[in-house]
């Protein structure tokens, strides 16, 4: 008997061996996959920086690599937002740049280029987060759902859309922060030791550096922790996982200069604090109730909430006070559109405008999450049966979630990681209950095609398996608690008797349905499998500075921004200033190096307005706002040639408005026929004056004689028209960037009268002073 | 045979002194100068036949240059023709720039050593090919978009001397039949795109005749104001080549407008002496040709190559235009048989072309570096003219002492001058195998480390 036990021990260690280097080598190949998928961008294009704020990231990673970590926290940069700057250091979140700053491998004299590592940052970091993603859902549901959960993130769209190779932005690394925050959060819950309550706040800290979205972390766990409250799930492990979370992470967050004294300031992180106090409240009481007779513990609760109720009322009070005086009420305006998703649209154009601010699609959930969309379902059940403090902290955060990524669809990258880990719950729920029913009735069906005479010894045959099976699984069950601590060891065996009782209950699905759910699971899996690869290899492996397209005759490439940046670069003096709509400031600083106006970091909504303003303004009047910030030249994006649908023009009516919401005299009727945009025949004379128009289709009809936008398909309304204040300088071989120069100021003298006047001032003031109406740059 | 070769090289100086002494002794029978403007780059073909007058033999022969050309003499090369016309054959002389204590104005001279000292009463002929750049200067010097590009040659109707000439005659060609001016020093002729100065009969030493020509120019005036050329030589089998070019369009600069639309449907008027195409001619089995700058890939450009040679045709991400820059970098590898040997001595060296090998481009500053594999020692250069030398260490993948870098400097250097030069070095074989045997003892020792970790109890107390 104790041979046969210890055979059995043998063969579950070597079992458990075999397991753990079989999910080894899973989890290396998710993370190659999870790498490998991203570099579509590399192999059909280039090894190269995508997008916009990407350029930002890379520009502050040379100067990070460059000048040091004490100079990048000092940095001014006086190369945007002329003429106010910018201070670098204390308005970027830093993790990501000193994450790849870290990467360069200096010291073993490896020659990797600041760009090389900047570009394969996002997919090393979504291995990361992959892994992340496997150690979370193994704490909440087990290994094999980890594994599944993982392979889903590793290549799930959503994400993927933010981390392929080149794209370098904080979402890349922050996705990673985010699920290893919440891992730490789950792990520190289920064992209760400081150890990971420490590491759960550096892991905060880490994700604070790296993106403001840090702001749902330290909402979410909160939420959960007043959940378990409620539910009066309250346990000292969720009372380590709390506490030290909120002091040791608002301290390590104030620590990061963009954030500073905001984490304590702001209402995004009050949350945190009310169920800070409720949580100690809540500890209180139960120390209480355990030191005191049920008599006694009656009576100190009707004292104390009478006094608690005071001194809650009057931190109210004070909380209010403050809260109230800040103008948006201590919320930032991307929170307050969060809340009220209809604030931006009303309130503040400058957020409204950006895509991916706006409320997502249908199509767009399936474009990103595809079939897990369909999957979460059945996870949140999963979830629930039983439902573990680990459980409900996922089901909280798959419905904030959700909420979050119907308001913007950027935030559709926080869902992604939550549909990961439910969808993975939900197929190795599923799997291992087909596989199970499978497995208790191939053995039967087996013999009984076998040996046709000896029904009886088959129906033992089942029954010795049914019974075995159950044992069994409550064996794994017990194992995987006694890892953790001692007090809460009750509770899980309480759960796995129950756990094995619903395993008992629940009826063994007929072979065949099983057979057949399983090869349409997989069904499902082959499909999100090749919608990912598509999605990766299609949909979001452009890096929009270079455009492709496929004719008849070959590929041609449509390379003209970097055109127009390296002419910019080469060709302009240093200390040129280049206006541009806000969309092409961080490609301008960091490919021209040439100063700009306005950039994507639109801190200053004045400024912007002011470039919208001149952009909708007459050429003479535009001349004059753009002489007066000491601009030299213009560009402006156009894709009427090629048909390049996001040009200057399509997004001229946000300039209109955002011009129009500082400067009134600016007004988007005046730009619309009937309501109507457009830029024909039938456009408002406003329209037809205004400088993008004018620089967009300067000569424009000398290309086929029509002047055919093929963008709105349409003829343009006026053909033939001249510059007087602005004359071209440069445009890219398909017309999509042209630059304009802005021409010096006339010193023509017209009359008697004027040149009396002017011999009195000087042309600036006199040109000023005739314009003081129209220029909203004083 | 040695010890005669010793003698001549001991005689040499002395006799080039003694030469130097009596340089009026010898006299230029009749000078033929073909000048042509065609290119940016003024090439000038000289050919003498001199004659010694004086008593004693002659060993040199001076070149004298105004100090303005001086400046931009980029190559000179002389040559002595022997054979008939078909089966002529060039055997190159030294030239070695030198002083004269009573040049007059400031002339600057180049000596030619003769083959054979020149015996009194002897005559003999002899070819000289004289580069200049930068000697074409643009007037008017900003022309906009549709004008053509018009330029200044200046230079002496009567060779600068410092010998009697008997008789001299100079073709100048320019490259098409447009010439706005020229100046008359009769005898003057012009044919189509030739101007014919002289014949010129006895003209005393260093008379100086100035002629200004402006004509018509709008062949590419590519300069690459800075060349560095990284050549990284790996003993596993390959040759890394690296080249960082500052190009620019040294021609009139452009004024005012650039009008895409006139650029493009009038390519024949419009922007005429601007350039986008630049043809470089790298060596045979070429690979992994990249052609980026500091943002990227530029997707513009052609690789043709065959079993001689590799022509990359490359287009600059916008055409450039009078005073227009771009910056960009070519790199590519090539197989190390092709270009390291084995020195009898048993030094290695590696056998590389000088040179930019864009074609018709000038270059104003080229630097060459040599990396060297990590171990070698005793590294020289043997460049065939006059570069300057130094060596540096570079660090590159898991290196500790570095590699020597023979970096090789020059100004102002032209097509011409690709020619091949050598850098010897010793190197002990083991030497490759040192960062590989470096890498697998860390390994190692990590995972020894790991195993140790395992059948360890780091445990404060026992549970």
């Amino acid at each position: 008997m104790a041979a046969i036990e210890n055979g059995k021990r043998e063969e579950s260690v070597l079992r458990n061996a075999f397991g753990n280097v079989l999910s080894f080598f899973i989890l290396l190949l998710i993370g190659i996959l999870a790498f490998s998928i991203r570099l579509f961008s590399v192999i059909k294009y280039e090894s190269v920086i995508h997008e916009f704020d990407p350029y930002f990231n890379y520009r502050v990673t040379q100067f990070l690599t460059k000048n040091g970590i004490y100079d990048f926290w000092n940095w001014f940069d006086d190369r945007t937002w002329y003429p106010l700057g910018r201070v670098i250091g204390g308005t970027v979140y830093p993790g990501l740049t000193l994450t790849a700053g870290t990467l360069i491998l200096n010291s073993l004299n490896i020659p990797l280029s600041v760009e090389t590592v900047c570009v394969f940052t996002a997919p090393i970091f979504s291995a990361n987060a992959a892994w992340a993603t496997y150690l979370l859902t193994k704490e909440v549901k087990g290994t094999g759902a980890g594994l599944t959960a993982a392979a889903l993130l590793a290549m799930v769209p959503s994400y993927i859309s933010r981390s392929v190779a080149g794209s370098y932005d904080n979402e890349a690394v922050a996705i990673f922060a985010l699920i290893f925050t919440f891992y730490l959060y789950i792990k520190t819950l289920n064992t209760g030791s400081l150890f990971y309550a420490t590491l759960n706040a550096l892991a905060y800290f880490y994700m604070v550096c790296s993106w403001g979205g840090y702001t749902f972390i330290i909402n979410l766990i909160p939420m959960h922790a007043l959940l378990c409250i409620v539910t009066g799930r309250y346990s000292s492990q969720l009372y380590i996982a709390y506490a030290p979370l909120v002091v040791l992470g608002t301290l390590l967050a104030a620590l990061v200069p963009v954030v500073g004294f905001n984490a304590v300031m702001t209402s995004e992180h009050f949350a945190s604090f009310l169920v800070f106090i409720i949580i100690h409240v809540v500890a209180l009481v139960y120390y209480i109730k355990g030191i005191l007779s049920p008599k006694m513990f009656k009576v100190a609760v009707t004292l104390i909430i009478s006094a608690g109720l005071a001194v809650c009322c009057a931190v109210m009070a004070v909380l209010i006070a403050m809260v109230a005086t800040s103008p948006t009420k201590g919320w930032s305006g991307r929170s307050l559109s969060l809340l009220d998703p209809t604030y931006a649209s009303k309130y503040i154009p400058i957020i409204a405008s950006v895509s991916e601010h706006q409320p997502p699609t249908w199509p767009s959930y399936f474009m990103d999450i595809n079939v897990l969309a369909f999957l979460v379902p059945a996870g949140i059940i999963a979830c629930f049966l039983p439902l573990s403090d680990a459980s409900s902290f996922v089901i909280l955060y798959i419905v904030t979630s959700v909420y979050f990524s119907g308001v913007m669809v950027r935030l559709m990258l926080v869902l992604a990681p939550a549909a990961c880990i439910m969808s993975g719950i939900a197929l190795s729920e599923a799997f291992s209950v087909f596989t199970r029913s499978i497995k208790f009735q191939l053995p039967a069906l087996l013999q009984s095609e076998k040996v046709d005479a000896g029904e009886t010894s088959t129906d033992t045959a089942v029954t010795q398996t049914d019974a075995a099976k159950p044992a069994k699984s409550e064996e794994i069950v017990k194992e995987r608690p006694s890892k953790k601590n001692k007090k809460k060891e009750k509770e899980p065996v309480e759960k796995a008797t129950v756990r094995s009782r619903i395993q008992k209950k629940l009826l063994v699905l007929p072979l065949e349905a099983s057979v057949i759910a399983i090869l349409l699971l997989v069904l499902l899996g082959a499909f999100y499998v090749v919608h990912c690869v598509w999605a990766a290899a299609e949909a979001y492996s452009a890096p929009s500075i270079v455009l492709t397209s496929r004719t008849h005759d070959g590929l041609h490439v449509f390379d003209d921004f970097r055109e127009a940046y390296a002419w910019l670069r080469h060709n302009t003096d240093v200390d040129d200033k280049v206006a541009s709509w806000w969309d092409y400031g961080y490609q301008t600083t960091a490919m021209a190096n040439r100063t700009v106006i306005v950039d994507n970091n639109t801190w200053n909504n004045t400024h912007i307005a002011t470039v919208g303003t001149a952009m909708s303004s007459p050429e003479k009047a535009a001349w004059e706002i753009f002489n007066s910030l000491d601009v030299k030249y213009v560009l402006v994006v156009f894709g009427g040639l090629v048909g390049y649908p996001s040009d200057d023009i399509n997004k001229f009516l946000w300039m209109v408005r955002i011009g129009g919401g500082v400067f009134p005299h600016i007004k988007e009727p005046d730009y619309l026929r009937d309501g109507q945009y457009r830029i024909d025949s039938q456009a408002t004379p406003t329209m037809l004056n205004c400088l993008m128009y004018k620089l967009s289709y300067y000569r424009f009809v000398e290309t086929d004689g029509q002047a055919f936008d093929r963008v709105r398909r349409t003829e343009i309304g006026r053909k033939h028209f001249k510059l007087t204040h602005f004359e071209e300088v440069f445009t890219t071989h398909h017309w999509m960037v042209r630059i304009y120069k802005l021409k010096p100021p006339k010193n023509r003298i017209r009359g008697k009268t004027k040149r009396a006047k002017s011999q009195k001032s000087s042309s600036t003031t006199s040109t000023k002073g005739s314009s003081r109406k129209r220029n909203p740059w004083q | 045979m040695e010890a005669r070769l010793c003698l001549i090289f001991f005689l040499l100086p002395i006799l080039s002194f003694l030469s130097l002494s009596d340089a009026h002794d010898l006299q230029i029978v009749n000078a033929e100068r073909r000048i042509d403007l065609t290119s940016h780059i003024v090439k000038v073909f000289l050919t003498f036949k001199v004659e010694n007058t004086g008593t004693s033999p002659a060993s040199e022969f001076l070149l004298a240059f105004p100090p303005a050309q001086a400046d931009h003499l980029a190559l000179v090369k002389a040559a002595v023709a022997t054979g008939k016309k078909k089966k002529k054959t060039y055997i190159p002389l030294d030239v070695n720039p030198t002083e004269l204590p009573d040049a007059p104005n400031g002339a600057k001279f180049a000596s030619i050593s003769l083959k054979n000292p020149l015996n009194a009463g002897e005559t003999a002929t002899f070819e000289v090919l004289l580069e200049l750049t930068h000697s074409l200067e643009p007037f008017p010097a900003e022309i906009s978009q549709s004008e053509s590009q018009l330029v200044y040659y200046h230079d002496s109707a009567i060779i600068l001397s410092p010998y009697f000439i008997k008789q001299q005659t100079t073709f100048i060609k320019t490259p098409s039949t447009r010439v706005e001016s020229f100046s008359r020093v009769d005898p003057t002729n012009r044919v189509g795109t030739e101007l014919k100065y002289g014949p010129y009969a006895d003209r005393a030493p260093y008379s100086f005749s100035p002629i200004i020509i402006h004509f018509e120019n709008n062949n590419p005036f590519a300069v690459v104001e800075e060349l560095v050329r990284e050549i990284e030589v790996s003993h596993w089998g390959s040759l890394q080549i690296t080249e960082h070019y500052k190009l620019a369009h040294a021609g009139a600069r452009h004024k005012g407008v650039f009008s895409r639309v006139e650029y493009q449907s009038r390519p024949t008027i419009s922007g005429i002496s601007s350039f986008k195409h630049l043809l470089a001619l790298l060596p045979p089995r070429v690979h992994s040709v990249y052609y980026r700058d500091e943002i990227g890939n530029i997707s513009s450009s052609h690789l043709r190559s065959d079993s001689r040679k590799s022509e990359l045709e490359i287009e600059p991400r916008y055409p450039l235009f009078g005073g227009w820059k771009a910056t960009f970098v070519i790199g590519y590898g090539l197989p190390l048989q092709d270009f390291l040997f084995e020195s009898p001595d048993g030094r290695r060296y590696v056998n590389f072309s000088f040179g930019c090998p864009l074609l018709e481009t000038v270059v104003d500053k080229l630097t060459i570096k040599v990396v060297l594999p990590e171990g070698s020692q005793d590294p020289s250069a043997e460049v065939p003219f006059p570069v300057e030398q130094h060596l540096e260490t570079s660090y590159s993948y898991l290196d500790v002492v570095g590699r020597t870098v023979v970096v090789l400097e020059k100004t102002n250097v032209v097509p011409e001058q690709n020619t091949p030069f050598q850098v010897y070095y010793t190197f002990k074989p083991f030497f490759m195998l040192a960062e590989p045997l470096m890498l697998a003892s860390a390994f190692f020792l990590f995972f020894v480390a790991c195993v140790a970790y395992l059948h360890m109890d780091f445990s404060i107390s026992k549970s």
